[in-house]
């Protein structure tokens, strides 16, 4: 029986990569500096939802809320296997917290139609929250399956599925249609293939349309270049706020109960310190002295 | 929005042990509403957990509000999300916490959109403070500040909740400090009825598989950790080792964990464990605060590291500028020698 799938991804700042480069002079980040990427587990995410297509057939649409350039993991997703893809754009939107942002996905999710299953990434590396599948799960009113490693089974309107706790595992068997939060040792994601990146390599949002006719200026017009998209199947929709029909005190800042008040710079305590040179002998007074302190032995 | 300004902590537990991090949250939980002048109630669920509640007035609950059904065991989202979220309802409490804990990493959320609530996740302090909105020009007296690392732990920053209640939180085990436990405090305990819709049934437990992790970082005394400089599993083995001779354990930056070569149970930080060993060897990390959250108040800290500028030497007791390659078998050598 096939199973209709929605992906929520992020395109997140890669945060794990943050080098002494990214803290601007006056003690800022420039997040120019930091590259834009996928977020890790939302790839895992995918890869189960295409793994459930291949055993049980069905679609995999991915949604991402971002700016216009969030694009590109929604191309990358076509290129790895997705049937389709959505962006959720609009300035109404910024600011968001987890609150807000499970909010708009939720009307989304339910734009798209009936669906079975919704996979997303336990958390996304610039927060760390692991709130947004949780959320968007009670606002979709469906049962969540958080910390997801293994669809062990899928059959009619249950799934059985193994999640991956601190200390143990857990099987749980829920009934469809459910929210799954995957965690990255589900599984090993598949690069994109070339054949689909060729095939999805013009998909393109209307806001990349003045960027795509300035690299291939023979599409002439904004219109010509949306037909030819449209005919091809590589337009991918931009939903604004008025498109999903939010009530806009429930969307972006105004949205989010959670305020930052401040932001610090972490202020290093300076202890008592010493150099000890990498040495023989550097390293036998080292242990003298710990050991007279009592710190060890 | 109510006038209680009660203190609220979900207490988690399994098999009818009280979870650390529900007793670390009770200590917390007991300042800031001594803070607020107010009361500290313990919201504890399960099938069998009558006895237990004797035990969170000893460690600070003024109340403790028992649900106790036979669909509350094992935990499932949906009838402990029910539980809570009609609880909160009905009581309006000033504050609400949560282990961040799967559990509470889990049941937070589902919450917190339930009752349309801000929640904070991870926080490494909690303080009463006042909320000066210049936006909206009014002072707020006495919100939670909660207090977490952001952007990938680079910056502290802090979280208010001004408009909406409960104010929302989950904190990692190990963060706060438990206080003793004071068998003769008193306080009450009041017993709720649980009444489930057929749609939060809709999840079924089959089967768990719990171990006890081997992984003892929180209670060990010597940590020896490695971060992204630590390359190859043969130079992960030195650490080993050299944990080995302290009798320590081997702790791990997210950097290290996330490059396969240690699992998660090792990492040290704000989304790993936190630890305050009487000495951390910190070997190839450079000191993200997210790492240094975890382990900044560990008695004496080695540091290890190629780069004279990383941020771990300005918390470091010793600093050691150099190949861990090394350094590390130099150290073991002379820790044997002496030992002799």
């Amino acid at each position: 029986m096939p199973y209709k799938s929605v992906v929520l991804i992020k395109q997140v700042p890669d945060t794990h990569n943050i080098t002494g480069k990214v803290m601007t002079d006056e003690g800022t980040i420039d997040r120019a500096a930091l590259p834009a990427i996928f977020n890790p587990e939302d790839l895992n995410a995918l890869e189960m939802a295409l793994e459930v297509r291949e055993r049980h057939g069905g679609t995999v649409t991915v949604l991402t809320m971002g700016p216009p350039s969030a694009a590109e993991i929604l191309r990358e997703s076509l290129y790895r296997g997705a049937d389709g893809a959505v962006l959720l754009s609009d300035r109404r939107f910024a600011g968001a917290d987890t609150l807000a942002t499970s909010y708009a996905l939720a009307l989304a999710v339910r734009k798209l139609g009936a669906f079975d299953l919704v996979f997303c990434g336990r958390q996304a590396i610039d927060g760390d929250t692991a709130q947004v599948g949780p959320q968007t799960a009670e606002k979709l009113g469906i049962p969540q399956i958080t910390y997801a490693e293994c669809v062990l089974a899928l059959e009619g309107g249950t799934i059985v599925v193994k999640r991956a706790l601190d200390h143990g595992t857990e099987t749980v068997e829920c009934s469809l249609p459910c929210l799954l939060t995957v965690v990255s040792s589900a599984n090993e994601p598949r690069p994109a293939s070339v054949r689909r990146r060729i095939a999805n390599k013009l998909a393109a949002t209307s806001m990349e349309y003045k960027a795509l006719l300035a690299k291939w200026p023979e599409f002439g017009s904004e219109e010509a270049l949306d037909a030819f998209l449209t005919e091809r199947k590589l337009k991918i929709p931009v939903w604004t706020a008025a498109e999903l029909g939010a009530e806009e005190a429930k969307l972006g800042l105004a949205g989010s109960p959670t305020q930052v008040y401040k932001v610090n710079f972490v202020v290093l305590e300076s202890a008592e310190s010493r150099d000890v040179p990498p040495t023989r002998e550097g390293m036998a007074a080292l242990v003298d002295e710990l050991m007279r302190e009592y710190i060890v032995g | 929005m109510s006038d209680t300004r009660n203190v609220w902590i979900f207490v988690e537990q399994d098999g009818g042990r009280i979870a650390d991090v529900s007793i670390e949250l009770l200590s917390k939980g007991r300042e800031l509403a001594d803070s607020l002048k107010s009361e500290l109630w313990a919201v504890l669920c399960g099938a069998s957990v009558d006895g237990l509640a004797q035990t969170l007035i000893a460690q600070g609950a003024d109340r403790v509000i028992v649900a106790q059904h036979k669909e509350l065991d094992p935990y499932r989202t949906l009838p402990y999300a029910r539980v809570i979220t009609r609880l909160v309802e009905e009581r309006s409490p000033y504050i609400l916490l949560f282990g961040a804990s799967p559990v509470g990493r889990d049941l937070g959320p589902r919450v917190a959109s339930a009752i349309r609530s801000g929640l904070t996740a991870d926080c490494t302090d909690l303080q009463i403070g006042d909320y000066e909105s210049k936006k909206e020009g009014v002072v707020f007296k006495d919100l939670l500040m909660q207090i977490r690392p952001a952007f990938g732990g680079n910056l502290i920053a802090t979280i208010v909740n001004p408009h909406h209640r409960p104010q929302m939180a989950t904190v990692r085990e190990g963060v706060m400090r438990r206080a003793e436990s004071d068998a003769t405090r008193k306080g009450s305990i009041e017993r709720i009825e649980s009444v489930f819709e057929k749609s939060d049934l809709a999840l079924r437990v089959v089967s768990r598989e719990m171990r006890e992790s081997k992984v003892r970082l929180k209670d060990s005394a010597v940590i020896v950790s490695g971060g992204a400089g630590v390359t190859g599993a043969q130079q992960f083995d030195l650490l080993r080792e050299l944990a080995q001779v302290l009798a320590g354990e081997v702790g791990a930056s997210r950097a290290a964990v996330d490059s396969g070569l240690i699992g998660h149970e090792h990492q040290v930080g704000q989304t790993g464990t936190t630890v305050r060993p009487r000495l951390y060897i910190a070997a190839g990390i450079s000191g993200a605060i997210q790492h240094r959250a975890g382990m900044d108040e560990s008695n004496k800290i080695i540091a290890i590291n190629t780069d004279p500028d990383a941020p771990i030497f300005q918390i470091a007791n010793y600093k050691i500028v150099g190949d861990l390659a090394d350094v590390i078998p130099m150290l073991i050598t002379a820790l044997r020698e002496k030992a002799k």
